[in-house]
């Protein structure tokens, strides 16, 4: 810990809360974990006494960032990501909650093992970690987890992870049952049997690279299918990392019918593209494929309207004997919790989504959507709060990244914008030298 | 004691395939009927003659224990020679052979029939075929009506009465023909009727069928005067339609904490057989406000009032 417990004040800093559309130059005061005053100047009479002030003149402050969407290691590959190692990931990239899949050895599947993560977090974490439980036993897509216990033990949704339930009708009764428990489903829409062999995007590109191609059709037809059964069972439902636009297509319609359905985009589908490929780069290797530009201009705009709730990282570390690897062969994942707000910050300068626009996409959305406390600046919430510099340049290098394995795809780019300071609980848990 | 059921009685039907059909009248008639049949069971001298001369078959497709003795014991109390026929199920080859069972049954000239099978409107597909009388003795997820005559029997000699009663069904409703059988019965009683399950357990449209549905035991049992639960078949559990038995347990297994939103004078009922530690407990299964082997006892009275009923259709000479 950088910090101890002392009372912390911010002042002069640019606040934005999305959770309330709220934009103004003041100070933020935080004290006992929790968020106190907001507001044009506090008075010094107001501040408590011994507390730590920050002086955030051109800086932004915002309410800590919750990724919907990161695959951690532990347990059962520790060599990988641990708790441990995610969290400092996190909260050198202004994550101050992770949402972690269900997808480790052994899955998340019984009430044990959701008491054990929160455990192992609670005693090795730097920033908050909730876990995800698995839909269906082993994540096997055949029969479903105690939904009912394993919310009670502390799961805040349920979801196969990087899996998609083949059978309609397991997916029917889950989104029954699940609904008895207002319980989240959040799905990973990819038809397994569609995306066959393929290992990129089809497209023109894959069919020169010589890789077999994933359709688009893969995706949007396991999004229609389910959300005509959650129109039959009125069930809540996540799409879990949507990519391209003919996907928004069903999305929308669904939203427009009155679905209680959201989806998130990755911060991979919303900066790259299937060119990054290159040649044959495996860090650019994930699932579902890299889309054309088409698809990466429909899902920006999507983040900007709203359409897409949720910006995640889908953070899932990779070793090198995962990695280098022909890129058929290559397993996909990409590691992105740490840059995922820089890199979402060429989006905000590029124009095409505005700041408001992108900080309530990574913190008031996953907040409201998963029924957690966070993602607001509103006083009595938890203290979970960052502080950005929009302008730092800096280029990354995989090597001074945190995670365990160094599989980004954002290796060697140059990003304009970073987490300066990150606040977990009214501790700063991190701060850029 | 020698009670001599009122002969004036009489259902309108030669079958009994479901409570549905029966009027208020007849299900008072045969509740009223088999009464007197409780008394005749608890004397030493047990036999009548009503049926003397009769053959009763119990065709059962299905196994069963209870129901099959039951009907067995109520047929030779009344005089009747009854044979047991039980036909495995992996045995049959659907369709042809159940008409087929039935043509050769009905060459053998019984005079009721008392059948199990398990698919629905199996038991009125082959009452069309055959010449006497049949009884449905449940057909697959349909209808068990002399479960839900013995349950009706057994809450009104408890409650003095079942109008006006909030009775709360719980548990597997949309595989359950008891269920099926007692939402109709009670509703043409004037019952107050509550379904409670997890909605993977309830049959769509089920509003429809006269009940309050509920999908917690909180909320279900608020106030409710009988508690009826129904078994969880084993291959329903396990993620198919509910995720496991400690979960089932945990939110609608019948203990004392969840009795207790009931009222204070709640009775429980069970169609047996029970799985304890799944949909009920020891504690409440086995407790002083359980009615579960009164039923038992019960079931031997409405099925002699069915047959005695019946009986009175058949063909004299």
């Amino acid at each position: 810990m950088l910090s101890d417990r002392r009372p912390i004040l911010l002042t002069n800093a640019r606040i934005i809360d999305p959770s309330r559309d709220l934009d103004l130059v003041g100070d933020l005061l935080m004290a006992d974990g929790a968020i106190r005053e907001v507001k044009r100047g506090i008075s010094a009479a107001g501040v408590p006494e011994g507390a730590e002030v920050i002086d955030c003149r051109d800086r932004i402050v915002a309410p800590g960032l919750i990724d919907m969407r990161a695959f951690i290691g532990e347990p059962g590959a520790e060599y990988r990501e641990t708790l441990a190692s995610a969290s400092q990931a996190a909260a050198a990239g202004g994550v101050t909650t992770i949402i972690c899949q269900p997808d480790t050895d052994p899955p998340i599947d019984d009430p044990a093992m959701v008491d054990f993560v929160q455990r192992r977090a609670r005693d090795t974490a730097i920033v908050h970690v909730l876990p995800m439980a698995a839909l269906t036993t082993g994540l096997k897509g055949e029969e479903m987890t105690e939904i009912g216990l394993l919310k009670a033990a502390g799961a805040v949704a349920f979801t196969d992870g990087a899996r998609s339930v083949t059978n309609a009708r397991v997916m029917r009764r889950a989104l029954t049952y699940a609904r008895d428990f207002d319980a989240l489903i959040a799905h990973h829409t990819e038809d397994p049997d569609l995306v066959g062999e393929g290992v990129m995007n089809e497209c023109e590109f894959a069919a020169r690279l010589g890789l077999m191609g994933v359709p688009t059709a893969a995706e949007t037809i396991m999004l229609e299918r389910d959300l005509r059964l959650v129109a039959l069972t009125q069930a809540r439902y996540h799409a879990a990392s949507l990519t391209c636009a003919d996907s928004l297509d069903v999305l929308k319609r669904g939203k427009e019918a009155g679905l209680a359905v959201t989806a998130a985009a990755s911060i991979n589908h919303l900066t790259l593209n299937e060119i990054d490929v290159g040649s044959y780069r495996t860090f650019c290797k994930v699932s579902p494929p890299l889309r054309g530009e088409t698809d990466r201009r429909a899902l920006v705009e999507a983040v900007a309207s709203g359409l897409i709730d949720v910006v995640m990282s889908d953070h899932d570390p990779q070793d090198v004997e995962t990695k280098r690897l022909p890129f058929a062969e290559a397993e996909p994942g990409a590691i992105g919790i740490e840059t995922m707000l820089s890199a979402a910050l060429r989006l905000v300068h590029s124009g095409d989504v505005t700041l408001m626009a992108l900080l309530k996409a990574m913190s008031t959305r996953p907040a409201e959507i998963l029924g957690l406390p966070g993602g607001t600046l509103r006083p009595g919430s938890p203290a979970d709060v960052i502080v950005i510099d929009l302008d730092v340049p800096w280029i990354v290098d995989r090597e001074m990244l945190k995670s365990k394995c160094k599989n980004s795809p954002f290796d060697e780019a140059k990003l304009q914008g970073r987490v300066t300071r990150t606040i977990v609980a009214g501790r700063t848990v991190y701060e850029y030298v | 004691m020698n009670i001599a059921p009122k002969p004036s009685f009489v259902l309108h039907q030669r079958h009994l395939l479901g409570i549905e059909g029966l009027s208020r009248d007849e299900i008072i008639g045969l509740l009223d009927l088999a009464e007197e049949f409780v008394a005749i069971n608890r004397q030493v001298e047990k036999k009548r003659a009503s049926l003397r001369g009769r053959t009763q078959i119990n065709l059962f497709f299905e196994v069963s224990t209870r129901t099959q003795s039951s009907f067995e014991l109520a047929g030779k109390r009344l005089g009747a020679d009854v044979m047991n026929m039980s036909v495995g199920a992996s045995s049959i080859r659907k369709g042809e052979t159940l008409i087929d069972t039935a043509i050769t049954l009905n060459a053998m000239h019984p005079d009721i029939l008392v059948v199990r099978h398990q698919s629905s409107g199996a038991v009125a597909l082959l009452a069309r075929k055959v010449g006497c009388c049949v009884i449905n003795a449940g057909d697959g997820s349909h209808e068990h009506p002399t479960q839900a005559l013995l349950d009706a029997l057994t809450i009104r000699r408890n409650k003095g009465q079942v109008e006006r009663l909030i009775v709360a069904i719980c548990g597997d409703i949309a595989h359950s023909r008891v269920a099926r059988s007692n939402i109709i019965l009670l509703n043409a009683l004037d019952a107050r009727v509550r379904v409670v399950a997890p909605s993977t357990l309830l049959p769509p449209g089920v509003e429809r069928l006269g009940v309050e549905v509920y999908r917690d035991m909180r909320e279900g049992l608020r106030d409710a005067d009988i508690v009826m639960m129904l078994r969880l078949q084993r291959e329903r559990m396990n993620g198919s339609f509910v995720p496991s038995e400690q979960e089932y347990f945990a939110y609608f297994g019948l203990d004392e904490k969840k009795l207790g939103y009931a009222k204070p004078d709640a009775l429980v009922m069970h169609p047996g057989p029970m799985n304890r530690g799944v949909e009920i407990n020891s504690t409440v299964a086995d407790g002083a406000r359980s009615l579960i082997r009164e039923q038992v006892e019960m079931g031997v009275a409405v099925r002699m009032a069915v047959l005695e009923a019946l009986s009175r259709k058949l063909p004299s000479a």
